[in-house]
């Protein structure tokens, strides 16, 4: 019902958003302090994915294929991200006999059966469409031995970025995600036991999305009431695999995936009215329409005018700065929302587990990223405090193991 | 602990002689069914430990018509495997001790091994069992037929019974794993 007021407003409103737009300009101009958040294509591509068909406990999708379950998955409700650091003795040896014992856990709970020796077998039978999907950072891949792709490093330093160590790097990351909180609890818990004679824990993040059927529209929101994903490619084209898929050696049928804890600071920005927080991303509350459109998925006209001569869709916009004339500056988001118990007398501790996935991080993220970071309106709500890049490895067959492209 | 396992002793090694028959003349060459044609095993592992003990489980599952029993098992991972249960000593306390008669896969049913049951019990190890390697075991059947199954070895934090309220844990460090050498 909230849409509904909202969009009534919104066909009589155009003009007023355009004074609004003035004063906001000024915000941004100050602000350019740009960040990230945005960084994507920005909050608006969005996953077909996500939550489009009815939620059922009882669905699975596929562990084994040609690329690992958890990057063109529909995205889950619940999603929990894991790094893991090596244990020093942990060699190529131990690396190949870890992934072979992860593999075959998460093969067995993705099919709600419990792992060899889960203690708590009860809570395997659910399936609730959970996946499992391992991602190696550079030092794995160097203890392996192997060559990783050129991007396989710390991001660069934006000039955005309040990094903590405590949300940054690693060097497995594991994705565990479900419409079940209890199945990713379960899993997680699970793969953690069977980790623990080769890592130690670096840090984990826990994250939500939206039930399905839960609200109207096709992408996710974040906690600021944004879509989230609206211009994602979609799974099962050929625009998907190019932006996604790496062909690349070891990494053949992987991909690169960058994970960043962006905080957004919710106290700030309630002194936000309406109209701003929509110029900061240059789309519509209400429908997630550009501010040239009506319609989540129409293409914004950034060359649009308002009666005073200002772009309709703001120069400083979280997704003005994401576009790139460069198709291949394009990534797939795949982010989940936090919202952890706030310390220090503040309100929240909320934000986006920010999670793209892409076939060459330099060539399709970093460029984004840094005319984001350049400038992005949103970068004044929003901090990055966290980030980790990582090269996910194939699926593999039945029978085989996640990774032994690199380690066999 | 020391008076059972002495007790058994005797019993291991007829076990472990039939299991040497049953190897060397094979289940493959009668025609009639043998015990180990009927049964197959399912989510094996075995729990990882540095040294001394550990133990094998999974899931036996007969198809034939008769009950088929286990009265060995063997490995080339430990010198010494025993068939084992776990019991209520008297005391409330919960023990591992040798299963009189063998492991019965009742015919058309199943048998599972798992901790704080039975289980297949590696008494000393060879050399460590480290998680994500794979260990290979041979049981041998009443009627002498032999079944070979490879586990995984797992990281596993429970099954530490107790043998008759001696402290042998199995895996993890290897505090009170040292049951065999007390017994030999």
């Amino acid at each position: 019902m909230t849409t509904d007021r909202n969009r009534s407003d919104r066909t009589g409103s155009t003009r007023r958003q355009f004074l609004v737009g003035g004063a906001v300009a000024g915000v941004g101009a100050a602000a350019a302090i740009g960040i990230d958040l945005a960084l994507t294509s920005g909050m608006d591509a969005a996953p077909a994915a996500s939550g489009s068909t009815p939620q059922d406990g009882a669905d699975i999708v596929p562990f084994y294929g040609a690329h690992q379950a958890g990057i063109d998955t529909a995205a889950q409700t619940y999603g929990t991200f894991v790094a893991l650091d090596l244990l020093p003795e942990v060699q190529r040896d131990a690396q190949r006999r870890m992934m072979k014992v992860l593999t075959d856990d998460a093969a067995r709970l993705t099919r709600g059966e419990p792992a060899l020796a889960d203690s708590e077998p009860e809570l395997a039978i659910a399936r609730a469409r959970l996946t499992v999907t391992f991602g190696f950072g550079p030092e794995f891949v160097a203890r392996a031995g192997g060559s990783g792709p050129s991007w396989l490093k710390p991001l660069p330093a934006f000039s955005i970025d309040r990094l903590e160590p405590a949300y940054t790097g690693g060097d497995l990351l594991i994705q565990v995600a479900a419409d079940d909180p209890l199945v990713v609890a379960h899993a997680t818990r699970m793969l953690l036991k069977d980790s623990r004679s080769f890592t130690t824990v670096r840090w984990v993040q826990q994250g939500f999305r939206r039930s399905a059927g839960a609200y109207p529209e096709r992408s996710m929101r974040n906690l600021f009431g944004q879509v989230d994903g609206t211009v994602n490619p979609e799974a099962g084209t050929a625009d998907f695999d190019e932006v996604v898929w790496s062909s690349d050696g070891w990494l053949a049928g992987g991909t690169g995936m960058v994970v960043r804890r962006i905080r957004m600071t919710l106290d700030t920005w309630d002194k936000l009215d309406r109209s701003g927080r929509e110029q900061s991303v240059g789309r519509t509350l209400d429908t997630g329409a550009p501010l040239t459109g009506t319609a989540e998925t129409d293409d914004p006209d950034f060359e649009a005018r308002n009666a005073l001569g200002f772009p309709v869709i703001p120069e400083f916009s979280h997704m003005r700065r994401a576009r790139s004339d460069n198709p291949r500056e394009r990534i797939l988001r795949r982010p989940y929302n936090y919202d952890d118990a706030p310390t220090g007398g503040a309100l929240s501790d909320s934000g986006l587990i920010f999670a793209s996935f892409q076939a060459d991080i330099d060539a399709q993220f970093v460029p984004m990223q840094q005319r984001l970071a350049d400038l992005d309106l949103l970068n004044e709500w929003t901090i990055p405090i966290g980030s980790a890049v990582f090269a996910v490895p194939p699926g593999c067959a039945e029978g085989g193991f996640v990774g032994e492209t690199l380690l066999s | 602990m020391n008076t059972r396992i002495s007790t058994r002793f005797g019993i291991l090694l007829v076990a472990a002689a039939l299991g040497l028959a049953g190897c060397a003349s094979g289940s493959t060459s009668t025609p009639a069914t043998t015990e180990a044609d009927s049964v197959t095993i399912t989510n094996a592992w075995v729990k990882a430990a540095d040294s001394g003990m550990s133990a094998a489980f999974g899931v036996l599952e007969n198809s034939g018509e008769t009950d088929a029993t286990i009265v060995s098992v063997s490995s080339d991972a430990s010198s010494m495997m025993e068939l084992h249960e776990v019991v209520d000593d008297g005391s409330g306390s919960m023990v591992m001790q040798e299963k009189d008669g063998g492991f019965v896969v009742p015919a058309g049913g199943s048998l599972t091994l798992e901790p704080g049951g039975y289980h297949f019990m590696l008494m000393d190890l060879t050399a460590p069992l480290v998680a994500g390697e794979e260990a290979t075991f041979t049981v041998t059947f009443e009627d002498g037929s032999t079944m070979e199954f490879v586990a995984p070895v797992k990281d596993f934090t429970g099954a530490n019974e107790n043998y008759n309220g001696g402290d042998m844990d199995m895996g993890d460090d290897h505090s009170g794993m040292d049951m065999g050498g007390d017994d030999q």
